[in-house]
């Protein structure tokens, strides 16, 4: 299970100008120029309060370091996540994973890195010009035109794995994960249903309990 | 645990430490047989199962590269992941659900009973139900089958109860919570099911039967067997006779080895098993091991499967307790009034939200997907499993482009559903919608098979040497003291899960290599 690093905003919030602005951040980050000129990025949020996901979080506010992508980048992708699995529980946290370990594999890779970015250029295309700002209609006609291409197939792919295998989806979701560390479902609800008739004692006979 | 020389040209080699090979071992190692196993696996145990989908996945699932052909979705959708089966020692009884069904009778006389059916390569066993039935009595002790010997069925969850409403709404009578290795009660020193709900993933309580804690261990005891985990079999050598004389495997350092051997049975499941009949070619078997035939890695055949999921307008919470709760039997029945030869079982199954998101509707997405991941505490979900048709076209072959890591080609997967078959499966989601309707189901859906876990028919047995690869022992028909012992044996699948039938063919082999030992015929 994959769980989001949540870093403290602290004294990068003041500094959070955000891409949509225009402005160019100047946020105190200790990025080596070389990161610097590879573009790296910087995806952040918070979660809302009091729901399920921030009490799983040291901090409500979360940010997700990109190494090769930049937050343009990042938050387009992320945008892809939400279209092709749009899930209104799920807080931007989890889309910013999708783009941690699209990310990971762009640093690893330089092929990667020119696919993404060479899809992320289709989606703007496809979208009139920008696909992070376009509306949800044309978002979706702009993933749906690129069904069927290497990057498609990349994005889709690993939202499967990015997006439904971490604490946050889990919480979501309504999935315990692992049980036997509480014993099982045993004493725990494992037949709790009450809105069908219950099965004759032949078909499912009692629980042995010592 | 015994150490054997390599040079021990006395011992039985086990290729494989799964429901056939575990359990031979214990029972050769109990009649007093020196026996070594190779597993490809690394060992594990209850306390390093990872009760986590993908995590288990990766330390117990088989994951050497494969490649698939044909038209089956699982070509397109996990081309390198024809079946999702186990390297680890216990095998895929590690991952198995439990289900212990003894087949039917008129499922061992297929040819007799379906007829020549165009496109299907139909066979009768050359075994009937009645020899086989001691077996499977046996089998069920040892496994601790509920609903045999005294043992009571298992209490079904939530997802059985949706499962129960439904097909009893429908007029489905044979409903219960199956036939299970899963202890319901405390026996043969292990506990009862504690409804962990993680079956698939290694029962860490240790309830469900598998020969990595059950039959190696009672093997060990005796004395008599040297297992070595972490060796990857890649060929059998023979002699100049023509009998096989050795096992050649890369130990767990990669270093290669050569274990003597007076038998070897080969139990590696029915994609590596046939694969490494013909990786062993030589001049003398140019076509590979015991292959005269020609039918070493045809009539591969992996179940008729599916599932359908249903949501409902209350919570479920399918994921807690047994992976497969429950079964209705009516439709295992041969009735041709349906429109298809044979039948099939209907069994609950439930997955976490990793898998789920994997196998609902692999490549699919979009707010439909998104829909059904939404509800997730609202879903039920029942597992088709029904006969497919042999086929010689469905096949294991070597992919000669491709290389493993020791530099042998992988297998080849080439699987098209044969007509019968898709009659089967459209019949078993109309019914499994039908009884998710009857329980209150707001959608249902069918959900393609996911990578294959019955792996059968790949050396099949014959009445005649022409027709398969062994015979009603799993002796090969050219190699006297080469034995299959996995459900490659299986000449046709039946609608039942395998391992029960696996396990018994397996006691019924270790008497006969026993006897065949003991009269110096092999």
């Amino acid at each position: 299970m994959k769980v989001i690093p949540i870093t403290p905003l602290g004294h990068l919030a003041a500094g959070n100008c955000g891409e949509d602005s225009g402005e160019v951040p100047k946020l105190d980050l200790p990025l080596t120029r070389r990161n610097l000129l590879r573009g790296s990025g910087l995806l952040m949020g918070t979660l809302a309060a009091g729901s399920a996901l921030s009490l799983l979080a040291p901090s409500r506010a979360w940010a997700v370091e990109l190494k090769t992508l930049s937050s343009t980048e990042g938050t387009a992708l992320m945008k892809m996540g939400r279209v092709l699995y749009p899930h209104s529980k799920l807080p931007d946290a989890v889309y910013a994973l999708l783009v941690k370990d699209l990310d990971a594999g762009a640093t690893s890779d330089a092929k990667t890195t020119a696919l993404l970015r060479d899809g992320i250029a289709s989606l703007d295309r496809a979208s009139g010009g920008n696909f992070a700002k376009a509306t949800a209609a044309r978002q979706l006609a702009a993933v749906k035109s690129l069904e069927g291409t290497p990057f498609f197939a990349a994005v889709r792919g690993k939202c499967v794995t990015s997006l439904y295998d971490n604490d946050m989806a889990f919480a979501a979701f309504g999935y315990p994960g692992s049980s036997w560390e509480k014993g099982g479902y045993i004493t725990r609800g494992f037949q709790d249903l009450k809105w069908l008739s219950e099965p004759s004692k032949e078909a499912s006979p009692a629980p042995w309990m010592g | 645990m015994a150490k054997i020389d390599n040079n021990d040209d006395s011992v039985v080699v086990i290729i494989g430490s799964g429901a056939g090979g575990g359990t031979l071992a214990h029972e050769l190692c109990t009649q007093g047989v020196k026996v070594v196993v190779l597993e490809a696996g690394a060992m594990q145990s209850q306390a390093t199962y990872i009760n986590d989908e993908w995590k288990s996945f990766s330390q117990l699932a088989w994951l050497d590269n494969r490649t698939t052909s044909g038209t089956w979705r699982i070509a397109r959708d996990f081309p390198n992941l024809p079946s999702w089966i186990c390297k680890t020692v216990g095998g895929t009884t590690t991952h198995w659900a439990g289900a212990s069904l003894r087949l039917q009778e008129h499922e061992f006389k297929t040819r007799t009973h379906y007829g020549d059916i165009k496109g299907a390569n139909l066979l009768d066993w050359p075994v009937t139900l009645k020899e086989l039935e001691p077996y499977y009595a046996k089998a069920e002790n040892k496994m601790g089958v509920t609903r045999t010997n005294g043992i009571p069925g298992l209490p079904g969850n939530n997802n059985f109860k949706v499962l129960h409403a439904g097909a009893t709404k429908l007029g489905y009578r044979e409903v219960h919570t199956g036939n299970m290795a899963i202890n319901s009660e405390p026996r043969d020193d292990r506990g009862r099911c504690m409804q962990l709900g993680f079956c698939f993933q290694g029962c860490k309580s240790g309830a469900k039967w598998s020969t990595l804690y059950v039959e190696i261990p009672k093997a060990e005891a005796t004395g008599n067997l040297d297992l070595r985990p972490e060796s990857h079999v890649s060929r059998i050598e023979h002699n100049a006779a023509g009998k096989v004389n050795a096992v050649v495997y890369f130990d767990k350092n990669g270093k290669e080895q050569r274990q003597k051997a007076r038998v070897v049975c080969v139990a590696g499941n029915s994609i590596e098993t046939p694969r490494l009949l013909l990786l062993s070619a030589t001049t003398q078997f140019p076509n590979g091991l015991a292959n005269s035939s020609g039918q070493v890695g045809r009539n591969y055949m992996r179940h008729l499967t599916g599932t359908v999921y249903a949501a409902f307008k209350d919570p479920v919470h399918m994921y807690r307790g047994t992976t497969m709760a429950g079964i209705i039997r009516d439709e295992s029945g041969h009735d041709t009034r349906r429109g298809f030869a044979g039948g099939y079982e209907m069994e609950t199954l439930a997955l976490g939200v990793p898998f789920m998101a994997a196998f609902l509707n692999p490549g699919g997405w979009g707010a439909d997907f998104s829909w059904w991941m939404d509800r997730y505490t609202h879903l039920a979900g029942m597992w088709i499993v029904g006969e497919d048709m042999p086929r010689e076209t469905n096949r294991v072959t070597l992919n000669m482009a491709v290389k493993d890591k020791w530099g042998n080609p992988v297998p080849n997967v080439h699987f098209d559903d044969h007509d019968n078959d898709i009659a089967m499966r459209n019949h078993a989601f109309k019914q499994g919608e039908r009884v998710y309707q009857a329980a209150g189901a707001i959608r249902t859906f069918r959900t393609p098979p996911y990578p294959s876990t019955h792996n059968l028919g790949t050396c099949r047995m014959s009445a005649s040497a022409r027709d398969g690869v062994c015979n009603k022992w799993g002796q090969t028909h050219d190699i006297s003291n080469l034995f299959i012992s996995d459900g490659s044996q299986f000449t046709t699948g039946g609608a039942e899960n395998p391992t029960l039938t696996i396990v018994s063919l397996a006691i019924r082999q270790a008497e006969y290599i026993t006897r065949q030992m003991t009269e110096k015929a092999i």
